[in-house]
């Protein structure tokens, strides 16, 4: 039986359209001269230079990068021992399962401010300290979850061969299982380095307040609430393109490793 | 045989112990805060009350939990019908080209949410692409305010929910056994009636995962109500930061945000009691082969 293809492909346009055109009128007019919507003055990269003379946007950017290394670097050993503890568990267990799928689940302005409830109550300084501890928790669950994907189809009986030939579990550990799991903690790894990169409600609550602790997602909010500007338009581009760039590479290895 | 080689518990530990700290229990203390008085100036007062939990009830506040729930609904209703058409497109395109077919389709997803609405901004101010597109039509009128409204925030919502929506729906239909729908074929269900019969009975657990994922995510959104309904439409999420930035009324807050949890919670056990039916019906249908 054979079918048409068409109702497929133009269902498959549209959605397409719908997920990617605001995206692109985005990207395209950050290269607008006039800056504006309404009439194409000409290519220009004077928005993107626009971005480099805010001391403000930079050092928000710079805040960002820390937040993100530090808690995908924390979140990727922590992911990681528990994808593998979940895994070579003899039972399932419910509570395991449901703790570490919370994170992915709870409403982020829940998490938000029972954070901010419970660093006030320790009388803990908010700052960028917080932020990297509370974007561990979800940045944590991700990684675990591509962790334990790779883990589902995994050959335990090379494990089981190198511990017969007398090789220590701390060995067979790093020259067995790590190597084969490599590509999947550092897919989890760019992953969590993206949402951390990407999250707002979170760094909002937790950041304290001050300029110090603000990150590209704070700023971006705070200028889009004062209006369209040209230079978020070129600050949007930047931080889409990293993120894209991260989920491809995730992606690619991932792939790599399936087959 | 045993492929203990460390103590599963001992790896998991460092794990757990942090998600224990920071996220049981700062919800552990929120919710027990919702037991208690708000202080005279901001504060907390540890006087026991259920005040909090009743004032959720309050006319104002269920009218607003209705809002949110009529807006989340919409969105999740409207997220599926365009989810499940490209979900099966996806699943019925080249098997080869099937995972770069997904993975475009989910990687907005993870690229920064406040760009992707503020994307929706640029294109429906009143100033934005869609009016000037208009004009260019020939369109002489005042321009059309389609920021700001209740349209524009469920429109928000449904790009930035519905990659999810594909990959959930995706990921049933490509467990889907194609020779069930051949043999429903073959006995004469027309291509309808298969469908209706049997395609989207097998695939309820992936609609229902991607529902309650919007469902959840939206009824406690605040950002988008603010970006793109300007702060008019307030909805659960607006009303949990209010207490906690600019009200102060932390317990009160803490009741609402307990609230949400329980709207979560109950919807995940419907789903998984969803998803526990067509795994029977799977089974059966199996079975009886």
């Amino acid at each position: 039986m054979t079918h048409s293809r068409l109702p497929g492909r133009l269902t498959l346009v549209l959605v397409f359209g719908f997920l990617y055109l605001p995206i692109a009128v985005l990207v395209l007019l950050s290269f607008n001269e006039a800056g504006l919507p309404t009439t194409w003055s000409g290519f220009s990269t004077k928005w993107y230079g626009a971005l480099l003379g805010n001391s403000d946007i930079l050092g928000a950017a710079w805040n960002t990068l820390v937040v993100a290394v530090f808690s995908t670097l924390i979140a990727t050993a922590l992911g990681t021992l528990l994808a593998i503890g979940m895994e070579t568990r003899r039972r399932k267990s419910n509570g395991l399962e449901a703790l570490a799928f919370a994170p992915m689940v709870i409403p982020d302005i829940v998490l938000a401010v029972a954070l901010l409830s419970f660093f006030s109550r320790l009388n803990l300084t908010l700052g960028l300290h917080t932020i990297v501890i509370s974007h561990v928790i979800f940045d944590l669950a991700f990684v675990c979850s591509v962790v334990r994907a790779r883990l589902k189809n995994f050959d335990y009986s090379v494990v089981e061969a190198s511990r017969d030939l007398g090789a220590s579990a701390w060995t067979t550990f790093w020259r067995v299982t790590f190597p084969v799991l490599l590509p999947a903690i550092v897919a989890g790894g760019l992953l969590a380095f993206t949402l951390s990169v990407d999250e707002f409600i979170i760094a909002f609550f937790t950041a304290g307040a001050g300029r110090s602790s603000i990150t590209l997602p704070i700023q971006i909010y705070s200028m889009i609430r004062f209006g369209i500007t040209p230079e978020i338009n070129a600050l949007a581009t930047i931080v889409m393109g990293v993120s894209a760039l991260a989920l491809l590479i995730s992606q690619w290895l991932n792939k790599e490793q399936m087959q | 045989m045993s492929v203990q080689t460390t103590r599963p518990n001992l790896l998991a530990a460092p794990a757990v112990a942090w998600l224990l700290v920071f996220m049981v229990g700062p919800c552990v203390l929120i919710l027990s805060y919702a037991f208690f008085e708000r202080g005279v100036w901001g504060g907390i007062e540890y006087n026991l009350t259920t005040e909090n939990f009743l004032r959720v009830f309050d006319p104002l506040y269920a009218k607003i939990f209705l809002t949110s729930a009529r807006i989340a609904g919409l969105a999740t209703l409207i997220a599926v019908l365009i989810a499940y058409p490209a979900a099966y497109a996806i699943s019925r395109a080249p098997r080869t080209r099937q995972p770069m077919l997904l993975f475009f389709a989910v990687l907005p997803f993870w690229s920064n949410y406040l760009i992707r609405t503020y994307a929706w901004i640029v294109l429906l101010n009143r100033e934005g692409l869609f009016n000037n597109f208009l004009r260019q039509l020939g369109y002489t009128g005042e321009p059309l305010s389609l920021l700001y409204t209740e349209g524009a925030v469920i429109t928000g919502l449904v790009y930035n929910y519905l990659p999810f929506v594909i990959l959930a729906i995706y990921s049933s239909l490509s467990r889907l056994n194609p020779e069930l729908m051949e043999a429903s074929r073959d006995l004469g269900g027309g291509a309808f009636r298969t469908f209706v019969r049997v395609t989207l009975p097998l695939t309820m657990p992936g609609i229902a995962a991607g529902a309650v994922f919007v469902f959840v995510l939206s009824i406690g959104n605040f950002v988008t109500p603010a970006l793109l309904g300007g702060g008019r439409f307030q909805m659960i999420g607006n009303v949990v930061y209010d207490q906690f930035l600019t009200a102060n009324d932390w317990p009160f807050g803490a009741a609402l945000g307990m609230a949400l949890i329980a709207i979560m919670v109950a919807l995940l056990m419907l789903q998984a009691r969803v998803a526990a039916r067509a795994s029977g019906e799977r089974a059966s249908e199996e079975a009886s082969r």
